[in-house]
């Protein structure tokens, strides 16, 4: 080894110093994903601080007034108001904290729920499979969308009801993967050994087979995000999710439905182009997960 | 061949029953069906009529004999706002979700398969990532956004379209984007990977070593092949789409069984919901069973398999 080559390799890794953590060294970091993800989480927690006006509140002198840099616009509402006078840019700040807590809840009760009869169903077997299996292939049978309306037309709207219903809707997904993942688990020969050792069930689920699917249920789980986000706009849209007046998005889309023909863009664009965003972040970080932890899943 | 149709029978049927049986138990769990089953502000004596006409007073498995013996006469109660026979209601309905379902496949399609094959034969070069990112998009917009925004382009300021309503091919364009939208890009994904198969396969080598031009290779000998799979896929999401109209029919008064679904919800027509609901789920069980036997009829493999 000659010495330039040695000095090459110690400013190289100079330059690369800031990187050091692994994950930052890989392809493709979805950087830019990742930072708009952390500022809607950073929106969604300082909404108090960082909104203008009261979202719920408006001033019926100032309804549908446009963004600042049109005619007609004001700097004390920046991204313009709606048809009850209530400020854009407060209701958007705190729309994202309705889709961030419905997000991540609904991905998170999901996820524990769907992992937990995935691995028992799994590792089982036998008539305990079989239930859970057919019932998951009904629930599956219908549409996000439609099971969601119906399960929230009984239930009524409401935050929490949203939650609950995407979970109930969203575990299939997970327990059908992690199943398929534990058939393959459950005969590796550490879990035979787990069993000859005395090892009860309940044990071997959770210190023997779980570690080997969380990151399956992960990598799903950043990627039902995005979607879980899209199903409680499309609730709120319909008049079944959130109820007014709260800020979310879905509910400011049907709101600015209203202004839609006389053209004022703003109430429709501005709410839409933050669930693409956010959903769109969140989808290609899934993406990137899935390719990094979990090569298994790349067909889904 | 006849044990492998029984079985797919079967384990149809039992989806079909564990669905009846998660919708009426939803019901019953979460308040009183009667509540729901009667007409905003009903009498104590009209609940009681409902109780009784669906045996509301009797055991739950005597209640679940009676709701099911109503579904499969094809009685799903009278519709609160129409007054009318629901599943008369829904199948008036279904013409127009059927057309717009048609029409936003045929676009999904017309969009997804070239595009899918173009980033098959350019894989990982620039139309590759393009179609990436176009697959990706699709997948983050909701529907009833990318309606909303066409209405204010086409219809608001450039007047090209109408924004609502039904009647002309005219009407039917924006709906069926914004429906199709989302189905292009996994129909494009599908396409892509179902390409990437058969390209590296024995006989499109063979085709190749025989010294044919590439374009002949690609449209004559892969082509066809990498097309069985998205076309069932397809079939499968002709009814899916039926059935998740729902928010782009509301967007543009779109008269389907999506529309009769948020009327549902909107007048609080219960049966209406009910019935659109438990159609939907049919018809897909259905379909996919269609699908599974066909599959084995083509392929004998997935016969033996299970």
């Amino acid at each position: 080894m000659n010495g330039s080559a040695a000095n090459s390799r110690s400013v190289s890794a100079i330059l690369t110093l800031p990187w050091r953590l692994a994950i930052f060294r890989s392809e493709g970091f979805p950087l830019i994903p990742i930072s708009i993800l952390t500022t809607v989480l950073l929106v969604a927690i300082f909404a108090n601080a960082l909104a203008p006006h009261n979202p719920e509140v408006g001033v019926l002198g100032d309804r549908f007034r446009p963004p600042a840099w049109e005619a007609n616009g004001t700097v004390d509402h920046l991204l313009g108001t709606d048809h009850l006078g209530r400020d854009v840019l407060s209701r958007l700040i705190f729309g994202a904290r309705i889709s961030v807590i419905v997000g991540l809840l609904v991905i998170i009760v999901a996820g524990f729920v769907g992992t937990a009869l995935g691995i028992i169903s799994g590792y089982l077997g036998r008539w305990v499979d079989q239930i859970i299996m057919r019932l998951t292939d009904a629930w599956l049978a219908l549409p996000v969308i439609t099971f969601a309306i119906f399960l929230a037309a009984i239930v009524g709207p409401g935050v929490s009801n949203i939650i609950i219903i995407l979970a109930a809707v969203y575990w299939t997904r997970y327990a059908r993967i992690i199943r398929g993942e534990v058939l393959s688990v459950r005969e590796r020969d550490f879990v035979r050994l787990a069993v000859v050792a005395g090892c009860s069930k309940w044990t071997i689920m959770r210190k023997h087979i779980l570690p080997n699917v969380i990151n399956s249920a992960i990598v799903l789980a950043t990627l039902q995000l995005g979607q879980a986000i899209i199903a409680e706009a499309t609730l709120s849209f319909l008049g079944v999710g959130v109820p007014p007046p709260q800020p979310a998005w879905g509910l400011m889309l049907a709101d600015g439905k209203k202004g839609l023909m006389a053209g004022y863009w703003w109430l429709t664009v501005l709410p839409g182009s933050c669930i693409m965003l956010m959903v769109l972040s969140a989808n290609l970080l899934g993406d990137w997960l899935r390719v990094k932890f979990d090569p298994q899943l790349r067909q889904l | 061949m006849k044990k492998f149709i029984v079985k797919r029978l079967g384990l149809a049927l039992v989806s079909l029953f564990l669905l009846s049986m998660t919708i009426f138990l939803l019901m019953r769990i979460t308040g009183d069906p009667a509540v729901l089953l009667a007409e905003p502000g009903a009498s104590a004596a009209d609940l009681d009529a409902i109780r009784k006409q669906f045996g509301l007073d009797q055991p739950l498995w005597t209640q679940y004999a009676s709701f099911i013996t109503h579904l499969v006469r094809g009685d799903f109660g009278q519709s609160f706002y129409y007054r009318t026979d629901v599943f008369e209601l829904y199948l008036s309905r279904l013409p127009a979700s059927l057309l717009l379902a048609s029409a936003a496949m045929t676009f999904s399609l017309l969009v997804g398969i070239p595009t899918g094959i173009i980033a098959a034969v350019r894989v990982n070069q620039w139309w590759d990532s393009a179609g990436k990112l176009f697959a990706l998009l699709g997948l983050s917009m909701p529907s009833f956004w990318v309606g909303l925004i066409m209405i204010l382009f086409f219809s608001v300021y450039l007047g090209w379209l109408p924004s609502s309503g039904s009647g002309t091919v005219l009407h039917l364009v924006m709906p069926a984007i914004a429906l199709g939208w989302v189905f292009a890009a996994t129909h494009m994904r599908l396409t892509r990977s179902s390409m990437l198969e058969v390209l590296g396969s024995e006989y499109v080598k063979l085709a190749r070593l025989k010294g044919l031009p590439e374009a002949l290779v690609i449209s004559k000998h892969a082509f066809k092949n990498a097309l069985i799979p998205v076309l069932t896929l397809a079939g499968i999401n002709l009814v899916i789409m039926v059935n998740v109209a729902v928010v782009v029919e509301t967007v543009f008064a779109w008269p389907g069984v999506g529309r009769l679904l948020y009327e549902g919800i909107a007048f609080r027509d219960f049966p209406v919901v009910q019935a659109t609901i438990l159609l939907g789920g049919v018809m897909i069980v259905v379909v996919n069973l269609l699908v599974d036997i066909l599959y084995a009829v083509i392929d004998p493999r997935i016969r033996y398999e299970s």
